[in-house]
Parts: structure tokens; sequence; C-alpha cells
């Protein structure tokens, strides 16, 4: 009998010591990210790290600026999901209120393989068929342009819009739950009132499930802000301000490509670019936590 | 209905049609592109052999070995933390505090960009621990990535399982672990195994977390030996040597054949878990 309770209580204590570890990780990233990127700011100083716009870091005089890689990732994810939104929400509601069962089931398959290929296979494609064919804009509308950098296609557009595809699963699949979860009896009051579908759709049916559409938006809006390789694939390697045909370099490309070889000081920075970057995902995450918790109290 | 309601109606059922045959149309053109520009590199050779000058040959083997490897090491470990968390959240914790915090935690983790894990991987993992760029470095990072998938997979099944299972087992004179053991975690595998394959999707197409920390060598082990002492070597996965080949090494042939691979398991992946799910739980989504 007493063995039995020893077996009881390891098991416990060995489950509960499973579940500690997520909490242990989060606080020695934290921890860690901290330590790492903070320092720096000391030592170049707050506001010529965040507000400088001279990325030179392996000049005589090196300056490491990196407001503009700041900017570049904020405006692409918004852009990304200005664009990624509308199409994502009206597919979300072809899947709750107007496909068949055949026809859905097509519809949604798609979007969850959307959702499983590889970040590196969009950066691929991008680079293969969407930075061309930005070459070609870019061409038509800078064609008699001496002063404009040439960019090959690799600019901020072709980042914003690979971004926008890459979030569109996101943004379906939560907000197509959330539409779903509208009790169908305020559907029937609406129709009965004599609103056609589509109104009744987009007055009744969507409003009723905003919060759980902008969870989607949220979750959008961190994928957008931490991917990496895809857009380090797409956007051209300079840092510049984000218009849209110039070469960018977003927070996470800014790593990805000068990690591999920064050395002191610039490798130091890099940290606090991560740094930076965490701390954006925080406050998404922040803003999460609230939409969810509203949710649940509605 | 006025006409002008009429035209309006229709044309926003246009866009709604428009907007869903936007993701089919994506995805079929991506996965066509990529077939026929990778198909003609992927043979056998191809998948059995190492890149090398000297012998002329183009390969990816050491690549597949290293992805093989990186998902054992991360699995054999993440998998009973995993379902261990997501026992405890279930099945012991009380609501409280601990419960919020854990639970909190998971989300977290599972909105942390992979550039981040890379980051932290190469930080602690790499320097504080000594272990470089290495298999083993690039496992540790990715097992914090998987943790949060497979907790909270194995949550969702353990909350499908009736609660009458758990009163009977008890009321028969079963103790909890043993409940656990021969009720739960059977009743609940379906769940736990989909969280395992979605898992293992999530490290095969993962890059931006391993190229900091596992590196990017793709020479095949030799031997025994030489793969019981790979995890302490570096090693690229399919993803990494996709990347170089796209970018560093212009070797535009070699990528889209290993993003012809790539996309063949994560097809598998995705027909295995809808088998699962579809067996398990029709109205449960991921």
């Amino acid at each position: 009998m007493k063995k039995k309770a020893i077996i009881e209580k390891t098991a416990k204590i060995i489950f509960m010591i499973c579940a500690v570890i997520a909490i242990f990780a989060v606080c020695s990233i934290t921890l860690y990210m901290f330590m790492k990127g903070a320092p720096t700011f000391q030592k170049v100083g707050v506001s010529e790290l965040l507000f400088g716009t001279k990325w030179a870091p392996t000049a005589k005089e090196p300056s490491y600026g990196i407001l503009y890689i700041i900017l570049s990732s904020v405006v692409g994810t918004f852009a990304s999901v200005l664009i990624g939104v509308p199409i994502g929400l009206l597919t979300a509601v072809f899947l709750s209120e107007i496909a068949g069962k055949h026809l859905g089931s097509v519809v949604r398959g798609a979007v969850e393989l959307l959702a499983a290929i590889p970040s590196v296979i969009y950066g691929l494609i991008g680079m293969m068929v969407l930075n061309p064919w930005m070459y070609q804009l870019e061409k038509s509308v800078f064609g008699s342009n001496s002063s404009h950098k040439f960019t090959g296609g690799a600019n901020m557009l072709s980042a914003i819009i690979v971004l926008a595809i890459m979030i569109l699963p996101t943004v379906i699949s939560v907000s197509t739950s959330s539409l779903k979860a509208v009790p169908d009896n305020l559907r029937s009051a609406s129709l009965a009132l004599g609103a056609t579908k589509m109104q009744t759709i987009f007055q009744v049916v969507i409003p009723a499930a905003k919060s759980g559409i902008l969870t989607g938006v949220v979750l959008g809006i961190g994928r957008a802000l931490g991917e990496a390789m895809a857009i380090n694939m797409v956007a051209g390697g300079a840092v510049n301000i984000p218009l849209p045909f110039n070469s960018v370099r977003t927070l996470t490309t800014q790593i990805v490509s000068e990690m591999g070889y920064a050395q002191g000081l610039h490798r130091q920075v890099l940290f606090s670019v991560g740094l930076v970057l965490y701390i954006f995902i925080m406050i998404v995450n922040f803003i999460l936590l609230k939409a969810r918790k509203k949710g649940v109290g509605e | 209905m006025t006409k002008s309601r009429q035209i309006k109606d229709r044309l926003t059922a246009f866009f709604i049609y428009l907007c869903s045959a936007f993701s089919v149309c994506l995805l079929v053109g991506i996965i066509c592109y990529v077939f026929i520009k990778g198909f003609k590199t992927v043979n056998w050779t191809f998948l059995t052999s190492v890149t090398s000058v000297l012998k002329g040959t183009v390969g990816i083997a050491g690549n597949i070995v290293n992805t093989l490897i990186i998902i054992f090491i991360t699995m054999i470990i993440a998998t009973p933390i995993g379902i261990g968390s997501a026992i405890f959240l279930n099945e012991y914790a009380k609501p409280g505090k601990l419960v919020t915090t854990i639970e909190y935690a998971t989300e977290t983790l599972s909105g942390i960009p992979s550039i981040i894990f890379g980051l932290f991987g190469m930080m602690f993992f790499g320097e504080k621990l000594g272990l470089g760029y290495s298999i083993l470095t690039g496992s540790l990072t990715l097992i914090l990535m998987v943790l949060p998938l497979i907790t909270r997979n194995t949550q969702e099944a353990l909350k499908t399982v009736p609660n009458s299972y758990r009163s009977g087992a008890i009321s028969l004179g079963s103790g909890k672990w043993h409940m656990i053991r021969t009720i739960l975690i059977p009743s609940a595998m379906p769940g736990i195994i989909t969280g395992v394959i979605l898992a293992v999707g999530r490290i095969v197409g993962e890059s931006a977390a391993l190229l900091f920390t596992a590196g990017s060598a793709k020479l095949l082990p030799k031997g025994i030996e030489g793969l019981l002492q790979k995890p302490m070597q570096s090693g690229g996965t399919l993803t990494i040597q996709m990347y170089l080949s796209a970018t560093s090494e212009g070797d535009f042939d070699t990528a889209f054949g290993i993003a012809v691979v790539l996309l063949i398991i994560v097809l598998i992946i995705n027909l295995s878990t809808k088998v699962l799910t579809g067996h398990f739980d029709v109205s449960r989504k991921d």
C-alpha cells in the first residue's frame, strides 16, 4: 500500500515538472534576450540606436541606427495585414456561410496545406516568380528615372505580398471558427426581417464574430512580424526607408543575414535587434491574451 | 429587393468566391511550379549521395540523415514532456495561479518567432553550455518550439475522454497513475499522435531556428560510430540546405529538388493527420 502511494506521488511530481518547463523556458528566453540585448542600448545610446538612420556596422566609424529596420518591419507587417485580412475574411465567410460540403472541404484542405508549406519554399517561389514580376513593374514605373536604385524586384512590395500570403491560413482558420460559433438564430432573425443573405453576413454575422476575427488578425500580425527566411529571400539586402520599390531589411532578416559573420559590438547590436523584435512580439501576445479573455467573458 | 441591392449582393458574392478561389489556385500553382521545376532533379542518386565536386555528384543524403536525427532527438525528448505537461494541466492541477501561468507560458512559447528561438538556442545551448553549432543544439532549441504543439493537442485529446472513464477506473480501485497509464493515454492516443505528427512537420519545415544552432554541414556520417557522434557535430537539414542552395550557392536545381522532397513530406504529414483526426473526432480543428 505504501509503495503505491509513493508511485502516485512520484507520478504527480514528474508531471508537474514537465508542465513547469514551459514557464522555465519562457523565463529563460526573456532573461537571455534582455541580458544580451539590453547592454548595447547603453553602449551605443538609446536614441542613436533606435532613431539612428545609418546602418554601417563594418565602417571605420561604425554607426548602428536601426530606425529604418524597425520601420520596415512595422510597415511590412501592417501592409501585409491590410491585404491579407480582407482576402482571409472573405474566404472565411465562404467557408462558414456559403460553401457546400464538397467545395468547402476543397478550400479548407487547400488552406491547411498552405499553412504547412515551409517558409523557405515561399521564399524560393517569391525569388523565382514574384521578383521578376516586380522588376517588370519597377522598370515601367522608374524606366526613365536615373536616380532610382534598381533592385531587380527584390523589394518591399515582394516582401509584403509574400507576407500577406503567409498570414492567410492563420486569418482564415481563426475567422472561420469564430464565424461558425455565431448562433444560428441571429441569422434566422435577420433573414426573417427581410435582410438579404449578404446583408445578414456583413451586418449581423461578422459583427457578432468580431472578437474572434480580431484574434485572427493579431495572430496574423505576430506571424508577419516574426517571419524571417522567406522575407530574407525576397526583400533584397540593403537597409533603406521602407518605400515600395526599395530593397529593405526587417528586424528578422537583419539577424538572419548578418549573424553569421558579425563580431564584437556589431554582434551585440544584432542581439538588440532581436530584443526589439521580442518586445514587439510580447506586446502582440499580451493583446492576444486580453482579446482571448474578453472573448471568454462574452 | 431593389435592383441596386441585387447588384451589390451579386458583386459581394463574386468577391467572396474570388478570394476563396485564390487560396486554391495559389496552392495548386505552388505545387505545380515546384514539381515542374524540381522533378528532373529528383532521382535515386540525388536522394542517396552527397554533393561532391570530386565525384561530380549532387545529392542530399547527408541533409536527409541530419533531418532524421534532429527529428528523432527532438521528439524523443519533447513528446514525453509535452504529454506529461498536458496530463498535469488536465488531470492533476486545480484551477488557479499555477495553471494560468503554465497555460500562459505555453501560449507565449507558441507565439515566439523561430528566429528568436534560434538566437536563444545559439546563446544558451551553443555558447553557454558549449555545444557549439551542433545537431544537439538544434534539437534542444526545437524542443522548446514544438512543446506547445504537443501539449495543446494532448490536452484537447484528454478533454474528449469522457469523465465516466475516469470515475469508473477509480471506483474499481485503480490508482490515478494506473488509470492514466491504462485508460487515459490509450483513449487519447489518436490526438497525441496527431500532435506528434504536426510537430514533426514543424521540424521538417523549420529553418530560421536551425541556421545558427545546427549549422549547415552536409556530409554523411561514416558508419555506426560516425552516426553516434553526429549529434555533437554540425548538420544542416533539408530546409537549411535549400536556403543555402537558393541564396549563397545559387544552385536552383538543387533548391527545387529539395523543395519537391519537402512538399512530398508535407503532403504525407497533412494526409496522415487528416486520416487520424477523421477517425477520432470530426469537429476538432488544429
